[in-house]
């Protein structure tokens, strides 16, 4: 029955095929036509999709045990406790929130300095050079990076930093700022070549110095497309998983508090991503830990839609008020 | 092009195109269905007509289990080359978990299955988990190998490890660490770990960990943090050991004679954190899985289990 089923299966396969390529062939322009339609509605399904998803894996727990306060408001992520389960994220919050800033501060810079370099400041051939080397830098796996965390950075950070244990935000800053460079230095760089040279003969005609062309000329002109730039490296940061995982020290602490200089990166922290990657494996399907996961994937998807929402608005409100 | 569009062409256009995505999604799901296929020819290997048959055998489960796991697969292959044991990690929770969904023959776990757990398993499947004793392991503390501490009460572990927070400097303890950082770095396992029920459940008789340990999410992992931080402290099983790491000798309670994780020790109970490593299967092992678990009890599946590090069982036992 079944290799029946297979067999008939396997032949509309094969009919389908025929009867599309006959349709290409026949109505070429009409089917290509549709295919795009479909191509293009496919990112919204599947959006919708996914939020779907997850919100319906993860709904059980926040209309029946949701507690506002114990959620949002608390530290304490006792998802498998025996005698008293606590779900509360903050401090989870406060580890994605600080490895992010972190990584932020070197890669913003880092970033921002290397595609005015390549795209302004040097010649053909460093500039080739340095393009395909950004993209050698984007195609390191994740789990290489986190690897160099764990491996090189940890021993490093005890022995230069002293600190009692080397896997915490800075080293998770550094990896995961090492990480969202390339995707920063590659829409700063196509930001700042989509500056029509006149510009710059303009500025150039008027005195002003390759910097000072720079500062007053490009970086203006290119605003919008730098801004998109930098919000593209904040959502790979909120998203790096791998690497944060190995990296950051898994610890539940918010690395931030009353005693100078309040922020403290040389603790160690656990991420969103990175509880969801290490717990949902062995947490029963179905059950509060489950679901409780699944409440923070919903968290983490509002935070990187929160990201988005900002970018469009900011970039909207720029091209307006040209 | 500027053709005007009519609908009713392009119903037709999308047409086998549905067709074509029903097929696809059809096939797929007849593919997912194949491991599980699969899976059944290993239970169902008891049969007389499955003798030359490849056989293959799931065996998901324990982290702690899967080194000895894989070494017991690769020996047995060379007493029965037609059959063909599939090791998988991810955990004692994930075996569990599988073995409930009928997704693996066999499952390692090293901690019992809870009450629940064996319920859920019947109402799933219909038949009850049984319990098989294939080892012993003990949760070894470890510790930096230049740090001087060589016992530790059960009580000061709980004090290290509990949400009180009562032990966080070495000097509580009265150890100094070369280097001068006094400050305790406590590593852990991730929540749903196999070890952390257990090392709650006998050190901190149930109660929650503290917050702000390093939660790793592998049993190596804990000895690869432990052998790279001089003031840290960690437990996992016994297996693990390496050369840049020691064991702490732990007593029951303060003032008692404190033990060392060792094939004695385990098995006449005198350490406090010794472990029984099991094998589940779902009813009483039957067919080809019936004879890999008494192959594993035997003599040779037992010498691996010394091999790994860990206690085989008491021969006659």
């Amino acid at each position: 029955m079944i290799s029946l089923l297979k067999i008939m299966l396997l032949l509309a396969l094969v009919a389908g095929v025929l009867y599309l390529m006959y349709l290409i062939y026949r109505y070429c322009e009409r089917t290509m036509v549709t295919l795009i339609h479909i191509c293009g509605v496919s990112a919204i399904v599947f959006v919708f999709g996914i939020f779907f998803f997850i919100f319906r894996e993860g709904a059980p727990f926040l209309l029946k045990d949701f507690d506002f306060g114990g959620f949002f408001l608390s530290d304490k992520w006792y998802p498998t406790s025996e005698e008293n389960p606590r779900f509360g994220i903050l401090a989870l919050v406060a580890g994605t929130g600080s490895v992010t800033v972190l990584a932020m501060l070197f890669a913003v810079p880092f970033g921002l300095g290397t595609a005015v370099f390549i795209s302004e400041f040097c010649g053909r051939k460093t500039k080739e050079a340095l393009k395909i080397l950004v993209e050698f830098l984007a195609a390191v796996p994740s789990v290489v990076w986190g690897f160099i965390g764990m491996m090189v950075m940890n021993p490093l950070i005890i022995k230069l930093a002293d600190a009692p244990v080397g896997l915490n935000v800075l080293n998770a800053g550094i990896v995961v700022g090492l990480m969202a460079v390339p995707v920063i230095v590659s829409i700063a760089e196509d930001a700042i070549r989509a500056v029509p040279d006149e510009y710059r003969a303009a500025a150039e005609a008027l005195g002003a110095t390759r910097w000072q062309v720079v500062r007053k000329v490009i970086f203006p002109a290119a605003k919008s497309g730098l801004l998109a730039a930098v919000l593209l490296g904040v959502g790979r940061a909120v998203g790096e998983t791998m690497a944060v995982l190995m990296a950051t020290g898994q610890s539940i602490n918010i690395p931030f508090d009353g005693n100078a200089p309040f922020f403290h990166p040389l603790q160690s922290v656990q991420t969103l991503t990175a509880t969801i990657a290490a717990e949902l494996g062995e947490a029963p399907s179905g059950g509060h830990h489950y679901q409780a996961l699944f409440t923070l994937g919903i968290v983490l998807f509002a935070i990187t839609f929160a990201i988005n929402l900002v970018a469009d608005l900011i970039v909207k409100g720029i091209r307006k008020g040209k | 092009m500027m053709n005007p569009r009519n609908p009713a062409s392009r119903i037709v256009t999308g047409l086998p195109l549905v067709a074509l995505l029903a097929a696809f999604g059809c096939g797929g799901g007849d593919q997912s269905g194949r491991p599980g296929g699969g899976t059944g020819t290993g239970s169902g290997a008891g049969k007389p007509d499955a003798r030359a048959r490849k056989v293959v055998i799931q065996n998901i489960g324990s982290d702690t289990m899967v080194n000895v796991a894989q070494e017991w697969s690769a020996e047995y292959k060379k007493v029965a080359p037609n059959v063909s044991v599939e090791v998988g990690g991810g955990g004692s929770g994930v075996g569990i978990k599988s073995l409930m969904d009928g997704l693996t023959d066999i499952a390692n776990a090293s901690r019992d299955m809870k009450a629940s757990e064996k319920e859920l398993a019947r109402k799933n499947t219909g038949k009850d988990p049984v319990e098989t004793i294939v080892g012993y392991d003990a949760i070894g503390i470890y510790v930096h190998k230049d740090n001087p501490l060589t016992e530790i009460s059960a009580e000061d572990l709980a004090g290290i490890y509990g949400e009180a927070k009562a032990i966080t400097k070495w000097s509580q303890l009265g150890v100094t660490i070369p280097g001068g950082r006094d400050e305790i770095v406590v590593v852990s396992r991730q929540n749903s770990s196999g070890t952390y029920a257990f090392f709650r459940e006998h050190i901190l008789k149930n109660k929650d960990f503290r917050m702000g340990m390093q939660s790793m999410s592998g049993s190596k992992d804990v000895v690869d943090l432990v052998s790279k931080t001089p003031g840290a402290i960690g437990y996992s099983g016994m297996g693990y050991k390496t050369d840049e790491v020691k064991f702490v000798n732990v007593s029951a309670r303060k003032g008692e004679k404190a033990y060392g994780p060792s094939i004695g020790t385990v098995r006449d109970k005198t350490y406090p954190l010794a472990r029984s490593l099991n094998m589940y299967t779902l009813g009483a092992p039957q067919g080809e899985v019936q004879k890999y678990i008494a192959w594993v009890l035997s003599a040779d599946g037992q010498k691996i289990v010394e091999k790994a590090g860990y206690v085989p069982i008491e021969a006659g036992k």
